[in-house]
């Protein structure tokens, strides 16, 4: 059987041979061993011995040509063999490419299982952090000096990096989109727009890290809001009676709005069950107590003190407790179990002038109320005639993975209830 | 300018510092009579005779040890090394005398030589001979560190190298030598810590040297081609000293960088230079600074576990995508 | 035993004179089958299949034999990068040094050492070591640790002619003499290290003697010959053991080969090469076999055809081996827990 010669490989580097010469012709009887051809190899010239014994059939490959390794050189074989079979062969096989080419080639492994700890790691990392909990705005160093440059704070720019990374092509996106700092929170009535201010980077205080991060954390929550008004023109009547009972009296104590909605809110939440709730993955929580979370702003952040059992505690109790407790909260001086355990919360941003607004949920309570002011306004009385009417607006977050909207309506109509009909409250 | 490949090169540089300076002699294993295991020194025995080009035993410490005494004493050797996994053995030398010598001497000394041979993984060499041990170098004061990754690179730094007034370490990639490049011909000198923008481009920096550089100078239009991105090649070519200046003007122009080296990471000059960018171009970067290493292994000798081990094309390009986010064809921003 | 320091000059004894028929005929199977595994090697290089470097032994085989022979169960052997019939002659299966040298993982090392770097520790092959010289300070370590647990076992410690020049080994020699350490150090003086004739590079011709510089007894034998190679190991090995005394012996051999493949042999003539290859130790054995009637023609000729027909099998099967999976690439860097961070 005729054998094919081919360019041997030499050194780990070679990957083409030149013949030299050969030291055999077509003809010529071999014995392996024997010297074949002197083959000049990216290193040197050396001697190829032949593997096989027979005749030298025949010589592929002239003298003083150059071929790739493993592509064919000489066929070897029997006196008199024909070779034609082998010679078609050959020209139809593909040519050589490498000299590792094989049936059993090595797999060209796909790099993603072996990623070294250095390279491209931003893609994996980046997903891992996704958005970011602690509110901070990432951006690259580049995309913040541009920003800076262009007067565009870094946060009113949203960011297609990985976990939301500001970066350049989206500071000339913003800058094309014509995005000021105008909504960046200033008030430009109080702030004189003297002179631009430098922007200031300030490193986040404990607190409103941990703000961050619980809000963050809220708001991933699936939440559903529900509004309505509530006509609070007994409360006012209700609230100037007690307050000029209390002077009366000589008692150092005042209502407030807020204190009818704390005690309506923890009444009503009592008579329904449903919307006093805790989401907990795998289970519920249903409270046995009305412990109403109330948000006080205070000096770099908000704070949310509870009042516990609000449901058990008479108006005035209920007042003076939320009065002490923000106060302390103003102070900083709440200790942890002061304002944690909510089963339901309350903000009010009344006093702001606040119409409507929407609250984030504050965990692990189902249920937060923002309420608006107080505010006259007309209504179509019961005859059809329009009359100065007393409302608030109220809007109901609920964590739709415990509360359904049907349990926030219901919820909503009691606290109605109360409020509408406020000596409820007192019996 | 003359077509000639990377050995040739070196050969030419070799010969002209010879011919120029006849302190220059050439040392090493197999360098005369065998005319270099990579044919670097070929015909040199025959040209400049046996007391220039000179067969030492292999004792890598005994006789890199005696170069450093030699240039101590007056002359300039070109020592080779076989490879650098090699030179390991010699490192006392180098290390404790060569690179102290100037300095511990209050100048009254000096170690005018130039340490040179193979780094890198030639092909399935298995552990122990496949690194590229230059970052371990860059982290000795007193020694200069260079890399050639073409012909003419070869030529106009082993010149510059030989004519250094101090220890210089001259890698050449056992890869390279049979590549070959245009090289001018004669007095062709680039100054040691000159850096080489290998190509311009305006979306990225890419920093390698080496084969690396190579492998990246003969596919980088294809690579522009894929990712879609203006790839710019820089070749800092030194290691030690370096040229911040090229390279941080570099990466205020693109903003990005991936560093390609054919070594481990930690620890590397990768990580120099990456240090050395996050400081002088801060403000300019719009992504972390990238690297593509070895795998932190030891070298496989099974050639498929090899090639995941190397720098690649795939984990290149991943690090473009990384550095310009996703930024492909036709999505690179400016 | 008193301990004499000065030349191995063979004590009396042939211990090659109580080997039994089996174990001839044995070892004569053994250094046909090195040749023809080494021989396949050098072809399957030569066709893309085996990567890297590839130094053969071919030549050399009665030393890796004989060696082997001489060791007693829990004595260790240690050489360079010229391993391929050391590592067989202790056990490593000819399939499994073939599939290492194709880089597979059902290699002797699962793909991860190559040609250079086969090991056996459960049968006292201990590597397999790339850098010339550094196996010897290795070695005489681990002759330390035997004397130090006092189990009785011998190292031998293979380094080639070219590595003698190496200060680790001048260390290392001074350190085996003056702590009495059981090793048998032998340089493989094939008179070339790479393409570098012995006698251009060293001071040292008979290069056996460096042993008395350092008070070890030293000798030289014919590394040809089988027989006197297990002769003159066997002396050294009951000098460790009765003594704890270590022997720097001299085998003088040829590699019919280059250095490694990619070594073109230009620094000796045909006439040269033609010369060494009549002292080939397989003939040379065959030739002791007849004339003691354990051998003729027929024999020979089936022993020869059983080693190709073997060599045959397992070079397809290492063809048909599967390759390394990526994911071990990681292991064994450090020992499983261990962090690479």
């Amino acid at each position: 059987m005729a054998e094919v010669v081919t360019m041997i490989q030499l050194s780990p580097t070679m990957e083409e041979g030149l013949v030299v010469g050969w030291s055999k012709k077509e003809g010529d009887d071999v014995e392996a061993g024997e010297i074949l051809a002197e083959v000049e190899t990216d290193k040197a010239a050396m001697e190829m011995e032949s593997f096989f014994d027979g005749v030298l059939l025949k010589v592929l490959v002239a003298a003083g040509d150059s071929i790739k390794v493993g592509a064919p050189m000489a066929i070897i074989g029997d006196r008199g063999e024909d070779i034609a079979e082998v010679l078609a062969g050959l020209e139809s096989a593909p040519a050589p490419v490498a000299a590792t080419a094989g049936e059993n080639e090595p797999s060209k492994g796909g790099s993603t299982a072996v990623a070294s700890w250095n390279d491209a790691d931003a893609p994996a990392a980046a997903n891992a952090i996704g958005a970011r909990s602690d509110g901070r705005v990432l951006s690259s160093p580049l995309a913040r000096k541009l920003a800076s440059e262009a007067g565009i704070p870094i946060s009113a720019i949203s960011g297609s990096g990985p976990g939301g990374r500001v970066v350049k092509r989206d500071v000339l996106a913003a800058k094309e989109a014509g995005v000021t700092g105008a909504a960046s929170g200033r008030d430009a009535a109080i702030i004189p727009v003297v002179a631009t201010a430098e922007d200031r980077v300030v490193s986040l205080s404990p607190m409103r890290k941990a703000i961050a991060r619980n809000l963050s954390t809220a708001w991933q929550a699936p939440a559903f809001m529900l509004t309505r008004d509530f006509d609070m023109a007994n409360v006012v009547v209700l609230r100037k009676q007690i307050n000029d009972g209390f002077k009366t009296a000589g008692v150092d104590n005042k209502v407030s709005f807020n204190d009818f909605i704390i005690k309506a809110c923890a009444r009503a939440l009592i008579d329904t069950p449903d919307m006093n709730v805790a989401y907990g993955g795998d289970h519920l929580t249903m409270f046995g107590s009305a412990d109403i979370g109330i948000a006080v702003a205070i000096d770099g952040g908000l704070i949310t003190p509870v009042i516990r059992a609000a449901h058990t505690k008479a108006l005035s109790v209920v007042s003076s407790e939320a009065r002490t407790l923000a106060g302390r909260a103003r102070e900083k001086k709440l200790k942890p179990e002061e304002y944690s355990g909510a089963t339901f919360s309350i903000s009010n941003l009344g006093m702001f002038g606040i119409d409507h607004f929407t609250a984030v949920l504050n965990p692990p309570a189902a249920g937060i109320l923002a309420v608006g002011n107080l505010r006259k306004t007309p209504v179509v009385a019961e005859d059809g005639s329009l009359v100065a009417g007393t409302r608030m607006s109220v809007t109901l977050t609920c964590d739709h993975r415990a509360v359904d909207g049907a349990t926030g309506a219901r919820f909503l109509q009691q606290v109605a209830i109360y409020l509408e009909n406020p000596a409820l409250m007192l019996a | 300018m003359a077509e000639m490949l990377y050995r040739e090169a070196l050969n030419q540089a070799l010969a002209e510092e010879m011919e120029r300076d006849d302190r220059v002699f050439l040392m090493g294993e197999e360098v005369a009579e065998y005319n270099g295991a990579y044919k670097v020194s070929q015909g040199l025995l025959d040209r400049f005779g046996s007391k220039r080009v000179i067969d030492t035993p292999i004792a890598e410490l005994g006789f890199v040890g005696l170069g450093v005494g030699a240039a101590m004493g007056g002359l300039i050797p070109v020592v080779e090394v076989m490879t650098f996994n090699f030179a390991i053995l010699s490192l006392d030398a180098i290390v404790n005398t060569a690179a102290k010598t100037r300095y511990m001497s209050n100048g009254t000394l000096s170690c005018p030589m130039v340490l040179r041979g193979a780094t890198g993984a030639g092909g399935a060499l298995a552990a122990q001979h496949s690194q590229s041990l230059e970052s371990q170098y860059t982290n000795i004061p007193g020694l200069k560190v260079v890399s050639a990754a073409t012909p003419a690179d070869a030529k106009g730094l082993l010149k510059s190298a030989i004519r250094d007034p101090d220890p210089v370490i001259f890698f050449e990639h056992e890869s390279l030598y049979a590549t070959k490049g245009d090289v001018p011909e004669g007095e062709y000198v680039i100054p040691l810590g000159r850096g080489d923008v290998k190509r311009a481009g305006a979306d990225v920096t890419v920093i390698a040297w080496s084969r690396q550089m190579r492998n990246l100078m003969d596919g980088v239009e294809a690579m522009c081609e894929r990712t879609g991105l203006d790839i710019e090649l820089i070749d800092p070519r030194s290691l030690r000293p370096i040229d911040e200046d090229l390279i941080f003007e570099s990466v205020r122009k693109t903003n990005r960088v991936v560093i390609v080296e054919e070594a481990w990471g930690h620890s590397s000059a990768g990580a120099e230079i990456s240090d050395r960018i996050q400081r002088g171009c801060f403000d300019y970067l719009d992504a972390p600074v990238t690297r593509v290493s070895h795998l932190e292994v030891p070298m496989p000798y099974s050639p498929p576990l090899e090639a995941l081990v190397l720098p690649n094309n795939d984990r290149i390009e991943a690090a473009l995508r990384s550095v310009t986010y996703g930024a492909a064809k036709g999505g690179a921003d400016g | 035993m008193a301990t004499q320091k000065g030349k191995q000059e063979g004590n009396g004894k042939q211990a090659s004179a109580s080997l039994s028929d089996e174990q001839l005929l044995d070892l004569y199977t053994e250094m046909v089958n090195h040749r023809r595994f080494e021989e396949s090697a050098a072809r399957s290089y030569g066709m893309g299949r085996i990567y890297g470097f590839c130094h053969l032994h071919i030549g050399q085989e009665a030393i890796a034999s004989g060696a082997s022979l001489a060791m007693a169960d829990g004595d260790m052997m240690v050489s360079a990068y010229r391993i391929h019939t050391m590592a067989i002659s202790r056990g490593v299966t000819h399939q499994e040094a073939m599939d290492e040298l194709f880089g597979r993982a059902t290699g002797n090392v699962g793909g991860m050492g190559g040609s250079m770097h086969l090991f056996k520790p459960d049968n006292g092959f201990y590597g397999g070591w790339g850098l010339v010289g550094q196996q010897v300070p290795t070695a005489t370590g681990l002759a330390f640790s035997n004397k130090y647990k006092e189990n009785g076992a011998v190292v031998v410690c293979f380094m080639g002619d070219g590595a003698v020049h190496q200060g680790a080994i001048h260390e290392s020699l001074n350190l085996a003499s003056i702590w009495s350490l059981p090793i048998v150090y032998i340089v493989e003086n094939n008179h070339y290290g790479m393409g570098t004739a012995v006698d251009r590079i060293s001071s040292l011709p008979p290069i056996h003697r460096l042993g008395a510089a350092y008070d070890i007894d030293h000798g030289e034998f014919d590394g040809m010959d089988v027989l006197k190679t297990y002769d003159a190991i066997s002396e050294a090995f009951e000098r460790a053991r009765s003594t704890s005394r270590p022997t720097f012996l001299e085998a003088h051999c040829s590699r019919f080969r280059g250095h490694s493949m990619s070594d073109p042999g230009k620094y000796r003539t045909r006439d040269q090469l033609a010369e060494e290859k009549s002292r080939d130790p397989i003939p040379t054995l065959a030739q002791t076999l007849v004339e003691r009637g354990l051998l003729d023609d027929e024999k020979i000729s089936a022993i020869d055809k059983a080693a190709k027909e073997r060599m045959k099998k397992v070079l397809k099967a290492a063809e048909e081996a599967p390759w390394p999976d990526a994911s071990e690439i990681h292991t064994n860097v450090f020992a499983e827990g261990g962090t690479n961070g």
